[in-house]
C-alpha cells in the first residue's frame, strides 16, 4: 500500500524500464554507448528529480520514494546513473541550486580542492563519469563544508570501468572555474552515507532479479523428465535465495525511509552490512541453479551478479559499515545496546 | 516480476514506546535475583510468580478484546512487552503460550463457556496451557497423527500419546489436536479439544534434553473422558484451525531473540577488547538483529490488519533460527573460551545457548517444513 506518489513513480519506473531496459539496451552499454532513448524517457518523467524539492521544479518526494526507484535500477540493470542523478538533485536542493537542465550529473569523490571558486584533484572511479556533463561534490574546507557544482570537460576524464562495465571514471580538475559553491552545514560524510543507501536499495533490487530469474530457469529447465524445480533439493536452496532477497528488500526499505525521519545511522550502515551478506549467499545459490549457462555472457544472469559484486564495494562494504555498528555498540556499552536497535539510534 | 512477500515496513505508534520505558522501568525490578542462565533461556525459563506480576500488570491478553477481559489495545503494543522482556532475559515461559496461541484461540473459536472459565486465569498469570500436536509417529508430518477421541454419548474417549510437549508438567490445559474420524482428504478428521492435564488416565512424563533440563514431555492419554463440550471450534476443521494459529506462532520476536543475551554479552566482553575483528563481527550481528525485527515488525502489523503473512512469517522463521544458532558459534570464534555452567557470565551464556540452540530450527516448524513453505510461495511446487 504505497502512497500516491509513490506507487506513481513505482508505475512509471517499471514501464519505461521494462520497454527500454532490453538485453541489447544493457549490451551495448557495455560496449560504452550512451543509452540515450532510455535517459530521454527518465528524464521526461522527471524521475531524476525525485528528491528536488518542488518550488526548484521537482517532485518533492520522499527517500522511500527514491528507493523505490534505486530498487528498480538494479532490478532492471537499468545501465545509467539514475540514482547518482537523484542524489545529486538532492544535494543541490539543500543548496537551493535547482538541477541544471539537459545535464547529466555524477557524484564527484576524491581528494578535491577549492580555491577562489576553481576546483582542483583527482574524483576517483566516479559513476558513469564517461557520460556525464557535470560533477557535484561536498568539499571540506578548513572545517566548513561547500557544496560544489562543476561542468566535466571531455578530456579530463579516463574510460575506466567497474566488472559490470559500468563506467567509473577518474576525473582530473585543473583550477576548473566552479558553477555554484554554497557553504552547507554537512560534511563528505554524508555522501558516503547516501552512496551507501543508494547503493543498498539498487543491491535490493538486483538480488530481487537473481531470485527472479532463478524461479524462472528452474521452473523452465528438464533433467531427469521433469523441472529442476520439482527436485527438493533445489527449492530448499531458492527457498534460502528468497529468504536473504527479502531481507535486502526490508534492510533497504528501513534504510530509505529512515532518511525521511532523520534516524538514519543504524538503519542505513545495517543496510550495506545486510545486504552485502546476503550477495554472498544469493549470487552463489543463483549460478549454482543456473548451471554451466549461467555462467556464459550469452545468458543474462551475469548482468544482475557483476553489478552485485562492484556494488557491495561501493560506499563502504559491508564490513566497513559493520564496523562503524561494532564501534559504537562497544563504546556505548551493553546495557544500552538493545535500546539503540529500537530507537534506531547509534 | 517481484517477489512473492510483502513485507511492509510498520512503525511502532507512539503509545506503544510509552509502553517500551514503563516495562524497561518494571524489568529492572522484576529481574533483579533472576540468575544469569535463567536468563540466556529466555522464553524456555519459566516462573510462576513472575507471570503472576506480568497478569498484575495487565500484559497478558494486552491485545485481546475488552468483552474477553483484554485490555483491547494492539498488537504492536504487544510486540513491545514481547520483545522487552526477551532481550531482558524475563522468565515468561509459563504463560508464554498461553498469551501467544491458546487464548486467542479460545477467544476465536470457543464456546461463551469456555471463554468465562479459562480466559480469566490466563490473564492473571496462573493458568498455563501447553499445545498437543507432535506424536511418535507424527513430526513434521502433522496429519500422521494418530491419537483418538472416539465419541462416546456426552464425552470423547481419548487414546494416544503426544510427544515434545513443552511445559506440559507446569500447564494445567492442553489445547491438542486428535482424530476424531477417518476421511479421504488428509487434513479431514481432525478437531481441536482443550483437556484438562488433571484427568484421570492423563500421564505426564518427563523428556530430559540435551542439556539435562526438563522441558519437554511425553504427555500419554489412556481411555480418558473429554467432556464433549470441550471441543473447541468445529467438529473435523481442526486442520485449518491450526494452521491459522501457526502464523501467530511463527514470526514473533521469540524466533529471532533466543541467543540475544550472547550478543549483548558479547559487547560487554569487546568494549574493553581492541579487536577490530570482533568489534566488525557484533556489527555484522547488529545489521542482521535489525533486519530481523523490521521483517517480524512487518508482520506483526500485517495480522494487526487482520491479513494472513504465512509465507512471510515462514521466512522470519527460517532467517531468525539460522541468526539465533549462528551466535554461539560466533560467540566461540570470537572468544575461544569453553562453554562452561560455572564460569564467568559470556561463558555461562555459552553453555546454555550452545547446547539449546539445535533446537531453534526444529520447535515450531522445522527448518526443512518451512522452507517447503517457501518453495510454495515461490511456485515451485
Amino acid at each position: 500500500m504505497l502512497n500516491e506518489t509513490s506507487q506513481l513513480l513505482s508505475d512509471s519506473v517499471e514501464k519505461i524500464f521494462s520497454d527500454h531496459v532490453t538485453k541489447d539496451c544493457i549490451i551495448s552499454a557495455e560496449k560504452g554507448e550512451w543509452p540515450q532513448s532510455l535517459w530521454n524517457e527518465v528524464i521526461e518523467n522527471g524521475l531524476n528529480l525525485v528528491l528536488v524539492p518542488e518550488n526548484l521544479g521537482g517532485v518533492g518526494g520522499s527517500w522511500f520514494d527514491a528507493g523505490i526507484l534505486f530498487k528498480a535500477i538494479g532490478r532492471y540493470q537499468a545501465p545509467i546513473p539514475l540514482a547518482e542523478n537523484i542524489v545529486a538533485g538532492y544535494l543541490l536542493g539543500l543548496g537551493e541550486v535547482p538541477f541544471p537542465e539537459n545535464s547529466v550529473i555524477t557524484l564527484l569523490d576524491g581528494e578535491l580542492q577549492l580555491s577562489d571558486n576553481k576546483l582542483s584533484g583527482v574524483s576517483n572511479r566516479t559513476p558513469f563519469g564517461n557520460h556525464s556533463t557535470h560533477g557535484v561534490a561536498i568539499i571540506n574546507d578548513n572545517n566548513k563544508s561547500k557544496l560544489v557544482l562543476v561542468q566535466i570537460l571531455d578530456n579530463s576524464k579516463s574510460d575506466d570501468k567497474n566488472i559490470a562495465l559500468e563506467s567509473r571514471s577518474n576525473i582530473e580538475f585543473k583550477n576548473v572555474e566552479v558553477l555554484h559553491v554554497i557553504d552547507v552545514d554537512f560534511s563528505s560524510d554524508l555522501l558516503l552515507k547516501i552512496g551507501a543507501l543508494m547503493r543498498s536499495c539498487q543491491i535490493a533490487g538486483g538480488l530481487e532479479s537473481l531470485l527472479d530469474q532463478s524461479v524462472r530457469y528452474a521452473n523452465e529447465r528438464i533433467q531427469f523428465g521433469r523441472p529442476i524445480a520439482k527436485f527438493q533439493a533445489i527449492q530448499q536452496e531458492l527457498a534460502v535465495l528468497a529468504t536473504h532477497v527479502a531481507a535486502s528488500g526490508v534492510a533497504a526499505d528501513y534504510a530509505s525511509s529512515s532518511m525521511d525521519n532523520g534516524e538514519d545511522e543504524l538503519a542505513i550502515a545495517s543496510a550495506k552490512s545486510r545486504v552485502d551478506d546476503a550477495i554472498s549467499i544469493c549470487a552463489s545459490i543463483a549460478h549454482q541453479v543456473h548451471g554451466a549457462i549461467g555462467f556464459t555472457y550469452e545468458h543474462g544472469l551475469h548482468f544482475s551478479t557483476r553489478r552485485l559484486w562492484s556494488w557491495r564495494a561501493e560506499y563502504g562494504s559491508g564490513s566497513y559499515w559493520a564496523k562503524i555498528l561494532g564501534e559504537k555498540a562497544v563504546s556505548n556499552g551493553a546495557n544500552n545496546f538493545w535500546p539503540s536497535i529500537t530507537s534506531g539510534k547509534i | 516480476m517481484n517477489t512473492p512477500f510483502n513485507f511492509r515496513l510498520t512503525k511502532f505508534p507512539n503509545e506503544a514506546e510509552i509502553l517500551r520505558h514503563e516495562v524497561r522501568e518494571f524489568l529492572s525490578d522484576a529481574l533483579m535475583d533472576v540468575p544469569k542462565e535463567t536468563r540466556a533461556e529466555t522464553w524456555y525459563g519459566a516462573d510462576e510468580n513472575f507471570s503472576r506480576k506480568v497478569g498484575q500488570q495487565g500484559w497478558i491478553g494486552l491485545n485481546w478484546p475488552k468483552e474477553h477481559g483484554g485490555a483491547g489495545r494492539s498488537s504492536m503494543e504487544r510486540y513491545v512487552i514481547l520483545e522487552e522482556m526477551l532481550t531482558a532475559g524475563a522468565p515468561v515461559g509459563a504463560h508464554w503460550i498461553s498469551d501467544r496461541q491458546s487464548g486467542p484461540l479460545i477467544i476465536r473459536y470457543g464456546t461463551e463457556k469456555h471463554q468465562k472459565e479459562l480466559l480469566p486465569g490466563i490473564l492473571k498469570g496462573e493458568s498455563y496451557f501447553c499445545i498437543g500436536m507432535s506424536e511418535p509417529d507424527s513430526g513434521s508430518d502433522l496429519a500422521a497423527l494418530r491419537t483418538k477421541a472416539e465419541k462416546k454419548g456426552d464425552i470423547y474417549l481419548v487414546n494416544g500419546t503426544k510427544l515434545w510437549t513443552s511445559g506440559a508438567h507446569r500447564c494445567q490445559y492442553m489445547i491438542a489436536l486428535f482424530r476424531t474420524s477417518q476421511e479421504e482428504d488428509r487434513h479431514g478428521g481432525f478437531s481441536q479439544f482443550i483437556v484438562d492435564l488433571s484427568l484421570p488416565g492423563v500421564t505426564i512424563r518427563p523428556i530430559i534434553d540435551l542439556a539435562g533440563r526438563h522441558h519437554f514431555n511425553e504427555v500419554i492419554f489412556e481411555d480418558v473422558e473429554v467432556p464433549e463440550d470441550m471441543l473447541i471450534g468445529t467438529e473435523g476443521n481442526g486442520w485449518n484451525q491450526v494452521t491459522a494459529e501457526l502464523a501467530l506462532e511463527r514470526s514473533g520476536p521469540e524466533r529471532y531473540l533466543s541467543s540475544y543475551m550472547l550478543l549483548q554479552e558479547l559487547v560487554n566482553e569487546f568494549s574493553n577488547k581492541n579487536d577490530d575483528e570482533g568489534v566488525t563481527e557484533i556489527g555484522r550481528q547488529m545489521s542482521h538483529l535489525t533486519t530481523l525485527r523490521q521483517m517480524s515488525v512487518s508482520v506483526a502489523g500485517m495480522l494487526d490488519q487482520g491479513e494472513n503473512p504465512a509465507l512471510e512469517a515462514s521466512v522470519v522463521k527460517d532467517l531468525g533460527a539460522v541468526f539465533e544458532q549462528e551466535l554461539p558459534n560466533i560467540a566461540h570464534r570470537l572468544m575461544g573460551l569453553e562453554p562452561d555452567s560455572k564460569g564467568t557470565d559470556f561463558q555461562r551464556y555459552l553453555a546454555i545457548l550452545t547446547q539449546i540452540s539445535p533446537s531453534f530450527s526444529l520447535r515450531g516448524g522445522t527448518r526443512e517444513i518451512l522452507r517447503g513453505i517457501i518453495a510454495r510461495g515461490l511456485g515451485l511446487r
